[in-house]
């Protein structure tokens, strides 16, 4: 039994992600792979299903209360996706969550992606460990008084 | 949208208990003089983690395919049925006779190679025409259209869904005018063409026929395959716009028209490689595959088609993943399975219904973004997996294949690599080079037996169409994906380059396409709409619409009033649009969406 304050606080509070599938793009195996990982690591997730537009991905978010969006797009239409995506979410005052990207995303999008806000990449090969240890260290934790 | 469910999803059937091996003296002398000192001296160590998957309960090595098939040390005749020599001609038989398990021509590829079939399309049609011509040039066999995800889905170029999709997976194509820029110059009699389509398959196929007239081409002669295989759509690839049943009719429609006008074109390439893409074991690929070519014949049967009349032409597709032998053994098995269906459950009396035919493709799931470079050994091997299978036709991938769509130089690499297997390797001078082999009959001759287990299963269900309502096919492959994610994070299955023999790398060229595509096709919209009779696009779409709200009835050599085929045809020759045809047929089927099984 740990008495370590931030794991006992995340077992009252577990981080809640939205792992979501926007676009046309229907390679849904990592992002099942994904919330099941993140899962079995203690989290809730939510997964959106296929064919999500922007709208729809921030409009459950915000009613699922999540602190995460995970994204997997390897349809190529991320430069697309994502700047609308983050803007609705500034607009909702929904920009606090952490968003992070899988997917087939070239090296050379990266540093447009970030600045729009994508905290973090997880290309094809990043261990399950990987993504699940950023998650946990890079959400604003629940619980916490605004 | 869904959480995971705990709802009790039909389990995978259990794999028959292994046959005791009754050794004979001389192995049995072999295990006590040799092997066991040898054990002792030196136990068997895991290839990879010494964990989990790579442990036997006993704390021995264990040895598994990427499957999760255990392998043995060693395989001998008592492996083989106890009556194999007697009964050699059931079980192996020869090629270009039943079985067909060592092929399905008796002289192999000494009488033709297989044909060299290179997937490919990007962007705009006048820049996949171009790399058409090059692949060509360069001596690939046959073309392979790749189509971008708007039109996968059934929407033009400025849909407000095709943002940021439009000629980034494959080619766009919009209309009967983008289909004539993507064949000019390619004679359509002279070259066999598949095209990767599945939910607007009839638009699409519609479209080259009208193209294949316009050059003259006798439709008679014409030769080619449509992939359009809808229920792999729902288990794996998802690239579904209406829900199953008026889906099965209009591929139903593809076979009657087919059997009647064009004769030489399969209408269906029933596919298993989307379904190991999305992480099923070498089992599952073929037997899901092979049972949805049993939906597909029960459907047209039902139809009222006569079995002799549209089996010939159904065609199949597989993956070549990494395990070399489990999958030779999975092609092997395909067409002794497939020869028992037709014969015995379907009793089609032509010797062409009985055969299997397939193409490969190898896996770009397998393909590694880190050092792509070694991809091109995987591919090799991979592909020479297909040719020992005796594939029909054959797709290697670029070593890109992890980053992008293929560069020209990687393109070009890819199809050397058949060149060279069929030219320098020697394989293709004899047929079935490991028939006989001990491992590889026993894992052909289990692939079989756990693939009629499957369709017991799948035939207690009431069939793939009520499997798939109900989330089975969909949740193996969810659970075998997972099972293998966690085998290669534990390190138990090394991943060169991703979990073990990593460097530091840095970017390299890829193709890159931008959004001046959707731009350029959206401008040749406007174009197009403002020149073409509207009337006659609204004259046809109503036509269509009506015929598609109808029930076909088959008549024996005759096409049924309602099989939506000319009437597409129609449609496309007044140059309405890919959208536009497609929204026509979501008015009346409406649209699917799935449950999500995580």
């Amino acid at each position: 039994m740990t008495t370590n304050p931030s794991v006992k606080h995340e077992h009252e509070f577990p981080i809640r992600v939205l792992v979501a599938k926007p676009g046309l793009d229907g390679h849904d195996r990592g992002a099942k792979v994904i919330a099941r990982a993140l899962r079995d690591a203690g989290m809730e997730v939510i997964y959106t299903g296929l064919r999500q537009t922007p709208e729809m991905i921030v409009n459950a978010s915000i009613q699922e209360d999540v602190q995460c969006i995970g994204l997997s797009i390897l349809s190529g239409a991320h430069n697309a996706i994502v700047p609308r995506l983050m803007t609705l979410l500034k607009e909702r005052g929904a920009d606090d969550i952490l968003v992070v990207l899988g997917g087939t995303i070239p090296a050379q999008d990266i540093d447009f992606l970030k600045q729009q806000g994508v905290a973090a990449i997880f290309g094809p090969g990043t261990p399950l460990e990987t993504t699940v240890e950023f998650i946990r260290a890079n959400v604003k934790p629940r619980g916490v008084p605004a | 949208m869904s959480r995971s469910t705990t709802e009790d999803v039909p389990k995978s059937p259990a794999p028959a208990a292994e046959p005791v091996r009754n050794i004979s003296a001389a192995e049995q002398q072999w295990i006590d003089t040799t092997l066991t000192p040898a054990l002792a001296k030196s136990p068997e160590r895991p290839i990879g983690a010494d964990t989990g998957t790579n442990r036997n309960p006993d704390g021995t090595a264990r040895f598994t395919t990427i499957s999760g098939v255990p392998v043995e040390r060693l395989y001998t005749p008592a492996d083989l049925p106890a009556d194999w020599d007697q009964h050699i001609d059931k079980y192996l038989g020869q090629p270009g006779q039943a079985p067909y398990t060592r092929g399905i021509h008796a002289t192999g590829y000494r009488g033709k190679l297989w044909t060299m079939r290179q997937f490919s399309g990007f962007a705009t049609p006048e820049e996949t025409n171009q790399r058409y011509k090059y692949l060509l040039q360069q001596g690939g066999s046959g073309l392979s259209v790749a189509f971008d995800l708007p039109t996968l889905m059934g929407y033009d170029s400025d849909h407000a869904n095709s943002e940021g999709e439009v000629g980034k997976c494959g080619v766009a194509i919009d209309s009967l005018e983008d289909m004539e820029i993507l064949f000019s110059g390619i004679d359509l009699e002279k070259t066999t063409v598949s095209m990767t389509i599945n939910s607007p398959a009839s638009v699409l196929w519609a479209m080259y026929l009208v193209v294949a007239e316009q050059q003259g081409a006798d439709w008679k002669k014409i030769s080619g395959t449509l992939q359009n295989d809808i229920l792999k759509e729902y288990i794996a690839q998802k690239e579904y716009i209406y829900p199953p049943a008026p889906s099965m009719r209009l591929v139903i429609d593809t076979f009657e028209f087919g059997s009647l006008f064009t004769p030489r074109f399969n209408p269906i390439s029933i596919s298993g490689y989307h379904i190991r893409e999305a992480g099923s074991t070498a089992l599952q690929e073929l037997a899901f595959t092979i049972y949805d070519g049993v939906e597909y014949v029960e459907w047209a049967l039902r139809r009222g088609l006569d079995v002799d009349d549209f089996a010939p032409r159904l065609s199949f597709f597989f993956n070549s993943h990494n395990d070399f032998f489990e999958e030779i053994a999975k092609f092997r098995a395909s067409r002794k399975i497939w020869y028992r269906l037709m014969t015995d459950r379907f009793h089609a009396k032509q010797a062409r219904s009985q055969l299997m035919r397939f193409h490969t493709q190898t896996a770009g799931v397998s393909l590694t973004a880190q050092q792509p470079m070694n991809n091109i050994a995987r591919v090799a091997i991979q592909a020479l997996a297909a040719v020992l299978g005796g594939t029909q036709s054959l797709h290697t991938d670029s070593y890109d294949e992890a980053l992008a769509l293929p560069t020209e130089e990687a393109a070009r690499i890819a199809l050397r690599t058949q060149q060279i297997l069929a030219y320098e390797s020697g394989v293709a001078q004899t047929v079935d080079p490991l028939g006989g082999s001990y491992f590889v009959e026993n894992l052909t001759l289990k692939m079989e037996q756990g693939a009629f287990q499957y369709f017991d299963k799948l035939d207690a269900m009431g069939g793939m169409v009520r499997a798939i309502e109900q989330g089975f096919p969909q949740k193996e492959l969810a659970e075998s994906s997972y099972q293998y994610a966690r085998a290669v994070e534990a390190k138990e299955k090394i991943i060169v380059g991703v979990n073990d023999f990593v460097v530091e790398e840095t970017p390299q060229e890829i193709l890159y396409i931008g959004e001046s595509v959707r731009e350029s096709q959206t401008e040749k919209l406007k174009r197009l709409r403002a020149r073409r009779s509207q009337a006659d696009v609204t004259r046809t779409l109503s036509a269509l619409r009506q015929a598609a709200a109808r029930e076909p009835q088959a008549e024996k050599g005759k096409i049924s009033d309602a099989n939506t085929m000319p009437y597409i045809l129609d449609c496309v020759r007044a140059y309405a649009t890919v959208g536009e045809i497609c929204e026509a047929l979501r008015d009346v089927y409406g649209t699917y969406e799935e449950s999500s099984w995580t």
